[in-house]
């Protein structure tokens, strides 16, 4: 019998295994940037020589530059929207006992399990029946769809990380509700509230499935991209577009989870 | 008609109504608390609940060239059970997803387990590297593969010119095999989540009294570890499957002809096909279609948990 | 006392959902008072306790503080301040930060605010920590701050929800007496809740002893050891042996009851919790039961048995002795007054036990 207990870190076989999983995540979605700097227009080896023409002509186009402002704009309201609906809820549902919680939660995050596909034909069947034109606003309302679930996920585990006692007892010494906020539970939610608003708005930015459906006459930045892939020659102006949208999001995102997690240095390894 | 003695005027209603309305809200919790939600819950169910019950309607309304028509029928259902090729491209796509969630789920558990266990010092690093990519664009990962797998793609292009092979494989792209290896890919970073934080919360002296009974490592995994991280593999596998049964995206760029899925029939219902009631239909069919499987799925891990333990 | 009372409890009943809580529950507590509510966990006191703060609203039922209904205060407006079991120190403020928290609203300057703070440094004994961080304390240090945050606002009565809970012991008795002098110099009423009887008992002017949601019994400390008035508290409450007895004969003053295997007991017959000829529970202090290794002629309640298990715990012996007719053994605490003779700690010898008449202790049957 191995003297190693449960725990022992070691790499052994399954540190390989590892590895090998993070090389399979990563490196099809390297050869993005590399190829970005390729100087060819056939995205194939062997690799030609190093250019940066891609990313001139990616800064030139005009359509580029608008569906880029479109998706930050879109990405900002979404984020700060969802973000305060979202931590609403979950105060509601971390800091009162509420009958029927469960499916009422449950409800909220439906979302996440329904596909994108039909949430996206459903909202469109809406604006059609109410008849809205369809635009930036449109995709906003499917994004929030979105984002709210992840948004209250995050903030349900930021405010149990942090003992309900704290409101109550600042109510105790007489602050009323919104002070309280003010005075207790926004300090210490700050890390949950920025984490949130990082992951929300990377999501709207990067979400392409729902803008398809509900995009008018401005596109996102993703709709833009899919509209690119029909043309050879145009093919890596939209990698080098591609590599810099995923270093962004990538340092975006480590960001994010760096603040969330370091917020939640009160409870022990509980990982997510 | 006799004087009517005025009574002396009581204390305004209004007061009292607010004060009534505060008291209630005082003495009830869960009146605060829904309060709280209220806002959350009307965008939810304005943008879910109601979308979906009019796409529900829909499916009950028949196109008519530019038009709706809203009288009742059962005809796009008809339709459906009618023709074969809606429910064997529904059944492949679940075989499919069925596939992506398998593959997903039996490599990503590995991968948990080890942060889980095997790793002390910098969980959170190993985490970080692992979820970021999920959180990038989904368009330009599955874009990635088409240029790997392609005919003078990546790994055509570099293993002939390495020397391994003279003509390009064709195996590689424009069927359902691209399809299931992309999607597991796309998917690789986030199944592994919930099954970590299933693993992380198993109370290691559990384990460690399985060792002192006298099971040995395979024994612990299988009668201790697995069981009690079941939950988080259930749920893995739920948050792979469902939302990969209505992909389109992936089938349109690397599944070719023969890799095409129930979503690319539904986005062109309300694309060009031009069948916005039928589309209607063919969702709810595919809705009610995941459902099932999913209490059928359940039904199964439960008794599986019973009969583990 | 003529003064009203500060608090009064009327008729509070408390359910969740299908649980009830706390069962019409009548309490009234003087100004001034150090009070306890001790009990087992779940048996309401903590439930009463924050609905005294504000935290939880009454099914039934209502609170008074200084004869004013608390129905239509929230918490933050009632002039109560809790001390909560997890102390809940702001991690965000160091300690000045979460002293004056409470203070913010009565808009003091500065200065006076700072003397004030330092004020109550020097009486929770740790004065210059006011630039500490909350993660920096001690469990100790934090229950000292957290009482602190709450006396600076000079409440009419301080909640203390099992505070000395999470202290190792040496640190807990030093609190408790810390307490005690802390509430009797401040003059501010102490609600204190607790599940350790032997705290209740030392700290507090009178207890309420509480069990599924019912306040059983409500009396000074010595009351409620002496004369316990049902059989959870006489059992709650240090250590009983409990007798099954039927009233025998009631006359001149003198009952006399068939305890079984403890035979004919002869007791006062003033508040009887049951008459003539009815079923009744004789209870026995064990430190009142007097035990001899010879027959003595005397005693007006004895009965003979034998010596089962015994501890020796240095000042004092407890013997557990079986008499026949009865499974349980009877225990006997023993005050060491000569020197211990090992052999009077021998199983099985004859033993006999006496006790006065006014000993015994009389409860209703279950």
């Amino acid at each position: 019998m191995s003297i190693a207990t449960v725990n022992s870190p070691r790499f052994g076989a399954l540190g390989v295994f590892a590895v090998a999983y993070l090389a399979f995540i990563y490196i099809p979605v390297l050869f993005l940037p590399l190829f970005s700097f390729n100087d060819s227009i056939y995205i194939a080896f062997p690799l030609k020589g190093f250019t940066l023409e891609w990313y001139g002509k990616m800064a030139e186009s005009k359509g580029l530059i608008t569906a880029l402002e479109n998706s930050l704009r879109l990405g900002g309201v979404v984020a700060v929207l969802s973000t305060v609906l979202g931590t609403l809820a979950a105060k509601a549902v971390t800091r009162y006992r509420l009958p029927g919680s469960g499916p009422t939660v449950a409800f909220i995050m439906l979302p996440l399990v329904i596909p994108g596909i039909i949430m996206g034909i459903a909202l469109l069947v809406l604006a059609s029946y109410l008849g809205l034109t369809l635009s930036l606003f449109t995709i906003g309302v499917g994004h929030l769809l979105i984002t709210v679930p992840f948004s209250m996920l995050v903030m349900i585990s930021r405010l149990e990380g942090f003992d309900k006692n704290l409101e109550e007892a600042s109510s105790d010494l007489g602050e009323n509700a919104w002070t309280t906020f003010w005075r207790v539970t926004f300090p210490l939610a700050i890390p949950g509230l920025i984490a949130s608003l990082l992951l929300t708005f990377t999501i709207s930015f990067d979400e392409f499935i729902l803008a398809f459906f509900l995009a008018g006459t401005e596109v996102t930045l993703p709709i833009y991209i899919w509209s690119q892939l029909r043309f050879p020659a145009k093919l890596p102006a939209v990698l080098a577009l591609g590599a810099v949208i995923l270093a962004s999001s990538f340092v975006v995102v480590t960001f994010a989870e760096w603040f969330r997690r370091r917020g939640v240095q009160i409870k022990t390894s509980s990982g997510v | 008609m006799a004087e009517r003695v005025v009574a002396a005027p009581f204390t305004a209603p209004r007061p009292n109504l607010i004060a009534r309305i505060r008291g209630l809200f005082i003495r009830s919790e869960p009146l605060r608390g829904y309060a709280l939600l209220t806002p959350t819950l009307l965008v939810m169910v304005l943008a879910l609940a109601v979308p979906l019950a009019i796409l529900v309607a829909y499916s009950f309304w028949t196109q008519n060239y530019l038009t709706i028509d809203k009288t009742l029928t059962i005809n796009n259902y008809a339709v459906i059970a009618d023709k074969l090729m809606y429910q064997s491209l529904l059944w492949k796509s679940i075989k499919i997803s069925g596939a992506v969630t398998l593959a997903t789920v039996v490599l990503a558990y590995p991968m948990a387990y080890f942060i889980a266990f095997r790793v002390q010092k910098n969980k959170l690093v190993w985490l970080i590297l692992i979820t970021v990519p999920f959180w990038t664009s989904y368009l330009l990962r599955v874009f990635a593969w088409k240029i790997v797998l392609g005919y003078n793609g990546v790994i055509n292009s570099g293993l002939m010119s390495l020397g391994f092979i003279d003509k390009p494989l064709e195996f590689l792209l424009y069927n359902p095999f691209a399809v299931v290896l992309t999607l597991a890919h796309a998917w690789a970073a986030f199944a592994i989540l919930p099954i970590y934080v299933s693993l992380e919360k198993i109370d290691r002296s559990l384990i460690e009294a399985a060792t002192d009974l006298g099971d040995g490592p395979v024994m612990r995994f299988f009668r201790v570890t697995l069981p009690l991280s079941l939950p988080g593999v259930i749920a893995s596998s739920l948050l792979v499957f469902i939302p990969t049964v209505g992909d389109y995206v992936t089938p349109k760029l690397v599944g070719g002809t023969t890799g095409i899925m129930i979503g690319n029939i539904i986005q062109s219902m309300f694309g060009k096909a031009n069948n916005w009631p039928l589309g209607a239909a063919l969702s709810i069919y595919a809705m009610f279609a995941i459902t099932i499987l999913v209490c059928v799925f359940l039904w199964f891990t439960k008794s599986l948990r019973k009969n583990v333990a | 006392m003529s003064e009203k009372p500060i608090i009064r409890l009327s008729g509070v009943t408390k359910n969740f959902g299908k649980v009830r809580a706390v069962n019409n529950v009548n309490i009234n507590i003087g100004h001034g008072e150090f009070f306890s509510l001790l009990g087992p966990s779940g048996c309401g006191k903590t439930t009463l306790l924050r609905m005294l703060a504000g935290f939880e609203s009454p099914t039934q039922g209502e609170l008074f503080i200084d004869e004013q209904p608390m129905s239509t205060v929230p918490a933050h407006h009632r002039p109560v301040n809790m001390v909560f079991q997890s102390y809940a120190i702001f991690p965000h403020l160091d300690v000045r930060g979460n002293i004056a928290f409470g203070m913010r609203k009565a808009r003091l300057p500065k200065a006076k605010l700072n003397d004030m703070v330092d004020e109550m440094l020097e009486m929770i004994k740790l004065p210059g920590y006011g630039s500490r961080g909350a993660n920096e304390l001690s469990g100790g240090e934090r229950q000292r701050v957290a009482l602190a945050r709450a006396l600076i606002k000079r409440p009419k009565v301080l909640l203390l929800d099992e505070p000395l809970g999470a202290l190792d012991k040496k640190l807990r008795e030093q609190m408790q007496i810390e307490l005690r002098v802390l509430q009797k110099s401040v003059g501010i009423t102490f609600v204190f809740v607790t599940h350790d009887q032997e705290e209740a008992l030392t700290l507090s002017d009178r207890i309420a002893v509480m069990s599924k949601g019912n306040a059983l019994q409500i009396d000074s400390p010595t009351r409620l050891y002496e004369a316990p008035t049902n059989r959870f508290v006489a059992d709650f409450i240090g250590t009983m042996n409990f007798f099954a007895g039927n009233v025998r004969a009631v006359e001149n003053g003198d009952a006399t009851i068939d305890a079984g295997p403890l035979g004919d007991v002869a007791t006062p017959a003033d508040a009887m919790p049951t008459g003539n000829g009815a079923d009744i529970v004789v209870a026995l202090r064990p430190e009142k039961i007097r035990l001899a290794f010879e027959a003595t002629s005397d005693a007006i309640n004895g009965v003979e048995g034998r010596m089962g298990p015994t501890a020796y715990l240095g000042d004092r012996s407890h013997f557990y002795v079986f008499v026949p007719g009865r499974e349980e053994p009877i225990a006997v605490a023993h005050q060491n007054l000569d020197k211990v003779d090992i052999r009077s700690h021998d199983t099985d010898r004859p033993v006999w036990l006496s006790w006065s008449r006014d000993a015994v202790v009389l409860l209703p049957p279950d």
